[in-house]
């Protein structure tokens, strides 16, 4: 059997979480960093190997398609003929191979091996001078957990079905959460936490009740209708409720890729540990949303094409909502934060602008995994290099830093690739995959691709925002260089991740992705990359003339210490800036909604309900007992006699009874 | 000729004496007393019973027999915990050994 | 006539003793009164004609029983036989009157309802023939009792046991 070892991919993981989380305490930093990385390295190998084998050594088969392979596929729960289910239900757990899984198999295991490596460097307590004085409380449970994510993630991409995808969906979520309140001394960080399980969970709600419309009228859990002849009888029955479930199986998808307005948790889920942003809410985990809808494409297109392009609007939207908010966060995370969401919605509107024309309806579903790809690539950069500056400034505010490329010239760099990287400039990255979302947007409609160059001009604009105000600009240090810390490089066990993503991230624009993923599998070529299209005026000229004019006009007014435009901006429309600053308040408004419409409608009431009548019924039931109890306690005295006058007293009045009877 | 519910009056008034006596007596060895009375007027009535309703037949004798040799038993098992109860409390009233409820 | 004048004069010693039994405030005197008790339930069996258990009665019962009680009273409480006794508490003494009363009544009801002590049988003065019960309590066949008479003696065995093992001073360990 081919890829025999592939259970390996998930079972090794799982081991070091267990080793890390039950014996962890007793380990020393160093050790628990040494299996968690081994393993992870372990896994990086088996995924490139997997990757190769796949793509490569067996490639297509005769009908010229890459074949999704099973590896293996353990029946998890078999309940049998099920009465209302109507047939077979059973839950399996498997290891599934197609070109979008094993891609996603490399980003997972590459991001998260170089999150191992760096995190040695991030996690350590630091003196004056930046030297390692030890490593900070519960380092071991920090690689438990990022062991366990890991193998959620996997076991989440490799999914046979939509009920296993669902089951890894929910353990990522629950490390998302673990993570995120990794500081769970830190109240933010509490509360951050919180907030992203509760509404991940209730998107998930969603996602759960789609599984339950199209395992209930499909008939399986699996994601190829066409495997199973006795469903194709259920189908017909199904057509019209599959748009519906589907489109609740996005709604968890965009709970988990912060779609708006879902998206609220994202931000504050940066109060984790800088790496455990990189790894999950950049890289990994938010594009779980995405790759549930590239892997039910196929069904999306043959059954809903028209419910997909509210994806393509909804995403839309975000992307635009998330540029904006990010041009004026103070927070660095934050700001990446709001760019990741933009960039996440960049995906969806990809996938959303898919139909099954032949030709140019498919571009978006490779732009889309193109885009994941190398999104993951710089945006994981994007945030190591942010850690890197947090470990040496100790604060996410910009106000702290400024004038960093003299001294950190090696982050300098990889922030400045990783930025035009997001920026689309050729060759870098970037530039390929998003310019072919743009295109596909213009295919779809003109409007929504005019808008989606608009948004990607406000992606080079905030992204050099952030880039001048941390390394250019008014330097933190220099106007008090006798009371503040000199800010110096990162050590190497940082940089080096930092070096390599930047390699990665840079490079891996120019793999011709087309090739191995494709929404019909055939191979295709990016358009941009034959340079076939390189004639004025296409959509790559216009990408490139708008990321130059955001890159300029972030020039323009960030590049120096002082700030005349952007505080002149600020002035002249100050609500605008406000409300922008407070992500135009949308977590006001779902404060107001949870707060004073849920909880006062609906949670309140049951609240009442609960304590009064059903804890007021067994309140009840155990007062009549105790008092009933009290009440013939006292009849047991042990007094002989008493007991004696009783008995004879009910002898006799049995007598009396007997006697009236007779 | 002795009418037969003399006799029962007799031990009847014996039988509620010996429970009068057991309510009212707050020592032990005078409630088992009071026991031995209950006992003799059942005693009583078996031999009764036996000697003017069923002359020809020894069943209420004999149950009578039995029931003194066990009343003995029980006297002496009893004298026994009420010694040990006097051991343990210093007290032979009823109500020491009250600890027994609940 | 002879045999009512006896039945009363053991009557009258029987309640006579029981109530003062019940009612004296000495345990030592309670014993001596039972004894007296023993003796009268004793006489009306003789008066039945069951001159055995009446013999029965004396030995075992009054000869034995109520030397235990002496003994145990000696043992139990020096102030018991200095007749620093108990006290009566009037609400006790109260139910225990309305409890027997009560009882008396129920009993006395249920014996004039009943009907058969109407069939008493007028049988000579003659008592039961010693040969006869000893036949019958070694008997194994009908009416015989040798597994009764056996098991009792077991049963007494066990228990003059039992009682010594609880008497028993404790082992000091």
């Amino acid at each position: 059997m081919e890829y025999s070892y592939s259970f390996l991919i998930l079972l090794l993981p799982f081991l070091s979480f267990l080793v890390l989380g039950l014996c962890g305490m007793k380990m020393k930093e160093k050790v628990a960093f040494g299996i968690g990385t081994t393993v992870l390295g372990v896994l990086w190998c088996l995924s490139l190997y997997t990757a190769y084998e796949y793509f490569f050594a067996v490639g297509r088969d005769a009908a010229g398609l890459y074949p999704t392979v099973t590896a293996f596929n353990l029946t998890w729960l078999d309940f049998g003929k099920a009465p209302l289910f109507g047939t077979e239900l059973i839950f399996n757990i498997g290891f599934r191979l197609t070109p979008i899984s094993v891609m996603m198999l490399v980003v997972i295991t590459t991001v998260s091996f170089m999150v191992h490596i760096y995190s040695l460097g991030y996690m350590a307590e630091r003196d004056e001078e930046y030297r390692v004085e030890g490593y900070e409380k519960g380092f071991q449970r920090f690689y438990a957990f990022l062991s366990l994510f890991t193998m959620s993630m996997l076991g989440l991409v490799v999914a046979t079905n939509i009920f296993q995808m669902y089951l890894f969906w929910e353990l990522v979520g629950v490390c998302s959460y673990l993570l995120i309140g990794f500081y769970y001394p830190k109240h933010a960080a509490v509360h951050a936490s919180k907030k992203a399980f509760i509404v991940t969970r209730f998107a998930d709600l969603f996602f759960l009740i789609g599984i339950l419309f199209y395992s209930y009228y499909v008939g399986t859990f699996n994601f190829d209708l066409n495997a199973d002849p006795t469903i194709a009888n259920r189908l017909p029955m199904a057509v019209n409720i599959l748009p519906v479930a589907l489109f609740l199986m996005f709604i968890g998808g965009a709970g988990k890729s912060a779609m708006f307005p879902l998206h609220i948790w994202l931000p504050d889920a940066m109060e984790g540990p800088t790496p455990v942003s990189a790894l999950i809410h950049a890289a990994t985990m938010v594009v779980a949303g995405v790759f549930q809808v590239a892997s039910l494409m196929p069904i999306w297109l043959k059954y809903a094409p028209n419910t997909l392009h509210y994806v393509a609007y909804i995403a839309a939207f975000t992307a635009f909502y998330a540029a904006a908010v990010a041009c004026t966060q103070r927070d660095i995370k934050r700001g990446l934060a709001f760019s990741t969401i933009s960039q996440i919605a960049y995906m969806l509107v990809a996938l959303g602008v898919c139909s099954a024309v032949e030709g140019e309806g498919s571009v978006g579903y490779m732009a889309s995994m193109f885009h994941l790809f190398t999104h993951a690539m710089f945006k994981a950069l994007l945030f190591l290099c942010s850690g890197a500056i947090i470990v040496i400034i100790g604060s996410n505010f910009k106000d702290y830093m400024g004038g960093l490329h003299k001294y950190m010239p090696i982050t300098n760099w990889c922030f400045f690739f990783a930025c035009l990287c997001i920026s689309g400039i050729p060759p870098f990255s970037g530039f390929f995959s998003k310019d072919e979302i743009v295109a596909a947007c213009f295919h779809f409609s003109p409007f929504l691709g005019w808008f989606m160059t608009l948004v990607s001009g406000m992606t080079a604009f905030y992204m050099f925002r952030l880039y001048y105000v941390i390394f250019w600009g008014k330097s933190y240090y220099e106007a008090d260089p006798e009371n503040r810390r000199k800010p110096q490089e990162v050590p190497a066990i940082m940089w080096g991740p930092l070096v390599f993503l930047c390699i990665v991230g840079c490079l891996c624009g120019l793999i011709p992705f087309g090739h191995f993923v494709s929404l019909d599998g055939h191979a295709e070529d990016i358009a941009i990359q034959t340079f076939a299209i390189w004639t004025w005026p296409s959509v790559a000229w216009v990408s490139i003339v708008v990321a130059i004019i955001g890159i300029g006009l972030a020039t323009w007014m960030y590049k120096s210490g002082e700030n005349p435009v952007p505080d002149m901006l600020k002035r002249r429309m100050p609500k605008l800036h406000e409300a922008a600053l407070q992500r135009f308040y949308i977590d006001d408004a779902w404060q107001f909604f949870t707060h004073k419409i849920v909880f006062g409608l609906f949670s309140k009431p049951i609240a009442w309900f609960d304590r009064r009548v059903i804890d007021g019924t067994f309140n009840f039931l155990a007062w009549g007992t105790q008092t009933a109890g009290e009440t013939i306690r006292p009849w047991q005295s042990g007094d002989v006699r008493q007991y004696a006058a009783w008995f004879i007293t009910g002898t006799v009045a049995l007598t009396l009874v007997l006697l009236c009877i007779l | 000729m002795i009418p037969v519910s003399a006799f029962l009056v007799l031990s009847t008034l014996l039988f509620f004496l010996g429970v009068f006596g057991f309510v009212t007596r707050r020592n032990l060895v005078a409630m088992l007393i009071s026991v031995e009375l209950v006992l003799n007027a059942a005693d009583m009535n078996f031999a009764v019973f036996n000697r003017i309703l069923f002359p020809g037949q020894m069943e209420g004798m004999f149950f009578t027999l039995f029931s003194i040799g066990i009343s003995a038993a029980e006297t002496a098992v009893a004298l026994a915990i009420i010694i040990n109860v006097y051991r343990n409390y210093h007290s032979d009233q009823v109500n020491s050994i009250e600890n027994m409820k609940f | 006539m002879a045999n009512l004048v006896m039945f009363c004069i053991l009557a009258v010693v029987i309640l006579g003793s029981a109530f003062m039994c019940v009612m004296t405030k000495s345990i030592m005197r309670a014993a001596t009164f039972l004894l007296f008790v023993l003796f009268g339930v004793a006489g009306i069996y003789f008066l039945l004609d069951y001159t055995f258990l009446g013999a029965a009665q004396i030995s075992v019962y009054a000869g034995g029983i109520t030397m235990m009680y002496i003994f145990a009273i000696q043992l139990v409480s020096k102030r018991t036989l200095q007749n620093l006794v108990e006290r009566f508490r009037g609400s006790r003494v109260c139910q225990g009157l309305l409890i027997s009363v009560v009882g008396l009544v129920t009993v006395a009801v249920v014996l004039i309802k009943n009907q058969f002590i109407n069939q008493a049988l007028t049988v000579a003065d003659v008592e039961v023939p010693m040969n006869q019960i000893g036949a019958a309590l070694v008997g194994s066949e009908k009416y015989g009792y040798v597994l009764p008479f056996e098991f009792i003696s077991l049963f007494l065995l066990a228990c003059i046991v039992g009682a010594i093992m609880i008497a028993r001073k404790e082992d000091k360990k």
